[in-house]
């Protein structure tokens, strides 16, 4: 979130679309129906189904799945024509006047550079044009044809609210009453927070379609305001925290990436990483990149890493490509991975295809499983009858089950949607011999450590060289473990301006990333958790919940990375004189007689940067504002633009009828024999969208008696028409199938599934819950991932969950 | 005196009885549950947060037993945190039943492994464990990793076994597993993020 959850108060509307918060965050719902009941705010909710969300709307449109770009395209453009954007504030803060390259065009569905072959762009001409003094070039009149915003206005002129109720099946009168809601926020003096989840994530476009949800917010002057923002409302209790620790393949903590094998020069790695500022004046904070990678690199390798060996480059592997999951199981498909270690994590059930990922752990030598309970992952091996039907004998792979700890069993952090570190306490013992992950970690690590001393082998020098400073070796405990990420001082760090004073003695600890220094000096496991446990104490464990300016920022409770910043870029929400633009949400203003910034929240900016400086807001961009135009930052285009799920129930981009290549996105992976694993409409004739259920929690709740009591069995949910159609009552047992296998499940029949009209044809949704499997406490039910296609975002390869194709009949 | 239910709860706690305090003329605002009272007066109160979405709502564990050495102490009840900025108190059907998931019998208790081609689990011990993983993860690393690739180029990979990390363990485990996976040289490491 660039916000968070009780900062939803504080909006005047609230869009929910690509979520259901009231049954998949209720808690943190309650912000919701809390902004309106106080704030008089209007809830918008765009989504296939009537959701219980969509039930406390103000105003609810139905959405076929799959087409959100194409309806935020449309409000891109309802509000550039209509003139309701915040001007004052896109004319400061945005690139809307920086020139693009002439190379840039967009014709019949492909950007410039697209090679069909390889299904990838040439991004190279993606680009700003450079002046002679190497600053990007600018028409603050906005007359040049090659503006950012004429390209943009030009883009999205074609998204008209025909063209939306065409691809969307969402009624043009419907489309318009929520564009005029959702553009009454364009002043100074209101304010709209998005609310999103997997809803927009698990898409062939996903990533995009954030990015045009984020365009929209720029454009509104929505973006670093209370009660604004582009919230994320994350799936797990600590997935921000991991991701925020780097535990991606092609990751490091902090955001910071690992080099790829064509940058094995250290310099060129790190400078490629620190942009210089494209604009004069700006901060491109990223140019700290060095400090931040040398530190971690002294956390974890300590002596080992020196300035000679390049901070020991040498011990990060070098990536040839990114091996995210699809990846990962599509080669251990092919039979080329031997080893496979799943953490608290059920793979079997939570990935697509489960007839592919259940043939790619067979061609395993041997699979470790760490986790609390007993997950079909597991027992991949073991024939359930119809929900698993393999033969044991038949599959070589040894399997090791070893129990873990759960949050009661243990002392430590996560880190929840808003960005709050929150410590918690250790309650009772855990059951048996189970041991926490740390523990296990370190049993296995220190085992490898010796038979590498002992036996040597292949470039052993990391693994001998990692650092082990814990007080007991084969338990390292949480408090050093969030002392180390939180970073300390290796040698004596001098005042910069009285190099008389000690600002910190070697071997304290640091007080946030500012102090990070790239001479080998401090370590820091993750940059962006400095200032989580400090001098001064655990800083994640803080409980004061006073919060005195009565804007739910509460800068006392828990740590919020980073720097117990509460909201992202809030520079912008002070105008470029550094003066509130709403004098009831006063976040951070410019205090002239202190020569600093002021505010109710840690003010995310240089704090002496005064407003006549011209710094702009985003100070991790080298631009310094914020980009409508995502040079070649994106797989697919600068500008987002629509194409259909892989797998699409019209069989055309109405968009680009002409062009078949851009139907679907064209810069989307798809391995061999996943493109011929889609199914047709022919075939397949109805939209599925999978979903989740408000009493269970993924596959886990399953083995939960409470929850497996108040919702025990399998079902799909279809819309009052398509079941007249089939024959089909409620509570009859119905097979559902894909082009990739079927599942059986208890029919239920509801008003809140409406067909809708796409380009002229009739499309049904099927809502599929995916909460079972054949392990728990609940009724054993069918894996639903059996169903989904093996197709990722182009992006981040996050898979297509949410828009497939299947067939329904009686079972 | 305003005395919240709360407030209440921690002055008996401290020893006083409630009947005395009603004596004094303090009796709090809201009527009290003296059942649930005496039961929870028994307990030690831990804060936590729960584990299942990422709204982080802050909880308060109950667990049976005094701290002692030797008694093995049992959580008996788990509420939302009132203090608790975010949540202030409420749980959702989630939350609310996670005290069956800390007691769920399909909690794992014992390392087992599933040998080849067989049917069942076999308990082992955590050390047979840890040594027959490291030994197959050294075997195959000693096998196939690659210091260069085709041009040459130092890269210090290992394909051929990936991690798939948590989605809610905490940051601590996620540091510590980060740190040991890169040492290894893994490239093929993920967690739920991506799902």
């Amino acid at each position: 979130m660039t916000n968070h959850w009780s900062d939803i108060k504080n909006a005047d509307v609230i869009l929910i679309m690509g979520g259901n918060a009231a049954e998949a965050h209720p808690c943190g719902f309650k912000w919701v129906t809390e902004a309106k009941a106080k704030n008089k705010a209007r809830l918008v909710v765009v989504d296939p189904r009537f959701t219980r969300s969509a039930a406390l709307a103000d105003l609810y449109a139905p959405i076929r799945t799959g087409t959100d770009i194409a309806f935020l395209g449309g409000l891109i453009n309802y509000l550039i024509a209509g003139g309701k954007v915040h001007m004052d504030y896109i004319k400061s803060y945005t690139d809307m006047s920086f020139l693009v390259k002439d190379e840039y065009a967009f014709k019949d569905g492909f950007f410039s550079g697209y090679d069909a072959e390889k299904r990838r762009y040439d991004k190279s001409g993606w680009e700003y044009q450079l002046g002679e003094d190497g600053y990007v070039k600018t028409d603050p009149t906005l007359q040049d044809p090659r503006c950012v915003w004429n390209l943009m206005k030009a883009h999205y002129s074609r998204y008209t609210p025909e063209m939306v109720e065409k691809i969307c099946g969402t009624p043009k009168e419907k489309f318009l009453q929520v564009a005029e809601m959702l553009a009454s926020t364009h002043t100074p003096d209101r304010v709209m927070t998005i609310l999103y989840a997997l809803g927009w994530t698990q898409h062939s476009t996903g990533s995009q379609i954030i990015r045009t949800a984020a365009m929209v917010q720029l454009l509104l002057g929505n973006i670093g305001r209370a009660g604004g923002g582009v919230n994320a409302l994350r799936g797990h209790s600590n997935i921000q925290g991991l991701t925020d620790l780097g535990l991606l393949s092609n990751l490091l903590p902090g955001y910071m990436t690992l080099p790829g094998e064509k940058e094995t020069d250290y310099e060129q790695y790190i400078a490629r990483r620190a942009p210089k500022p494209m604009r004069p004046g700006q901060l491109s904070y990223w140019q700290n990149y060095g400090k931040f990678h040398v530190s971690l690199m002294k956390s974890w390798f300590g002596g080992a890493a020196t300035k000679e060996n390049n901070w020991a480059f040498d011990y990060l592997p070098k990536l040839d490509k990114t091996y995210d999951v699809l990846q990962v199981f599509e080669l251990m498909h092919q039979g080329k991975m031997n080893g496979y270690v799943a953490q608290g994590f059920n793979p079997l059930n939570s990935f697509p295809n489960k007839a592919k990922v259940g043939a790619a752990l067979s061609k395993l030598k041997f699979l470790v499983i760490i986790d609390p309970l007993a997950t079909e992952t597991s027992e991949f091996w073991q024939n359930y009858g119809e929900f698993n039907d393999v033969d044991p004998a038949g599959i070589q792979t040894a399997v090791f089950r070893l129990p873990s700890t759960c949050f009661a069993e243990e002392d430590g952090s996560i880190v929840n949607s808003g960005r709050w570190l929150q410590w918690h306490w250790k309650g009772a013992e855990p059951p048996g011999e189970a041991k926490s992950d740390p523990e296990i970690m370190a049993g296995l690590f220190l085992r490898l450590r010796d038979m590498y001393r002992k036996d040597g082998g292949a470039f052993p020098d990391p693994i001998l060289n990692l650092t082990w400073p814990y007080r007991v070796p084969h338990e390292p405990m949480p408090d050093e473990l969030a002392k180390e990420y939180n970073g300390k001082a290796l040698a004596d760090q001098l005042d910069a301006k009285d190099p008389t004073k000690v600002v910190k003695k070697a071997g304290e600890l640091l007080d946030g990333f500012a102090q990070l220094k790239d001479d080998g000096s401090t370590a820091c496991g993750c940059w962006i958790f400095s200032g989580a446990w400090t001098e001064k104490g655990n800083m994640m464990a803080r409980r004061d919940n006073a919060d005195p300016y009565q804007n739910g920022q509460t800068l006392g409770w828990a740590f919020a990375w980073p720097a117990n910043r509460r909201i992202l870029y809030n520079r912008a929400s002070a105008d470029p004189a550094g003066k509130p633009w709403d004098a009831k949400r006063k976040q951070v203003w410019w205090d002239a007689g202190q020569g600093r910034w002021a505010g109710s929240d840690v003010p995310d900016y240089k704090a002496d940067s005064a407003p006549e400086d011209g710094m702009g807001p985003f100070i991790m961009n080298p631009e310094g504002v914020a980009r409508f135009f995502a040079r070649g930052m994106m797989n697919e285009g600068p500008f987002p633009e629509h194409y259909e799920p892989f797998e699409t129930p019209i069989g055309v981009n109405p968009m680009h009828p002409e062009n078949a290549g851009a139907t679907s996105n064209p810069a989307a992976r798809v391995f061999k024999g996943d493109m011929e694993a889609f199914g047709k409409a022919s075939e397949f004739p109805y939209a599925a969208t999978t979903y989740r259920l408000t009493e269970h929690f993924h596959y886990w709740t399953k083995h939960v008696e409470s929850n497996a009591i108040i919702q025990p069995e399998q079902f799909v949910e279809i819309g009052e028409a398509l079941a007249a159609e089939k024959g089909i009552k409620a509570g009859d047992r119905v097979k559902v199938s894909s082009n990739r296998g079927y599942i059986k499940a208890v029919a239920v029949v509801t008003k809140r599934i409406q067909p809708l009209t796409v380009n002229g044809k009739t499309v049904h949704h099927v809502g599929i819950p995916l909460h079972w499997g054949f392990k728990g406490v609940a009724k054993n039910g069918f894996i639903t991932n059996t169903l989904t296609p093996f197709v990722g975002d182009g992006n981040t390869q996050t898979p297509e969950f949410k828009s497939f194709l299947v067939n329904v009949e009686k079972a | 005196m305003q005395v919240s239910r709360r407030g209440f709860f921690k002055v008996c706690a401290a020893g006083m009885s409630g009947s005395s305090l009603v004596a004094m003329g303090f009796a709090p605002t809201a009527a009290l549950a003296e059942v649930r009272t005496f039961k929870l007066a028994r307990t030690t109160e831990t804060r936590n947060t729960c584990p299942y979405c990422s709204v982080g709502c802050g909880i308060i564990m109950y667990s049976l037993g005094d701290g002692a050495k030797n008694v093995h102490a049992s959580i008996m009840h788990i509420e939302g945190d009132p203090d608790h900025p975010v949540n202030r108190g409420t749980l959702c059907p989630k939350g609310a039943g996670l005290l069956d998931f800390v007691h769920s019998k399909n909690r794992l208790k014992h390392p087992e492994v599933r040998e080849p081609g067989s049917k069942e689990w076999k308990r082992i011990t955590w050390d047979e464990a840890f040594t027959r993983i490291a030994r197959l993860m050294k075997e195959d690393r000693d096998a196939n990793f690659v210091a260069q690739n085709a041009d040459g180029v130092t890269v210090n990979r290992w394909l051929t076994t990936g991690f798939l990390a948590a989605s809610a363990s905490s940051n601590e485990s996620g540091y510590i597993t980060h740190k040991v996976v890169r040492s290894l040289g893994m490239l093929a490491f993920d967690n739920q993020a991506r799902v």
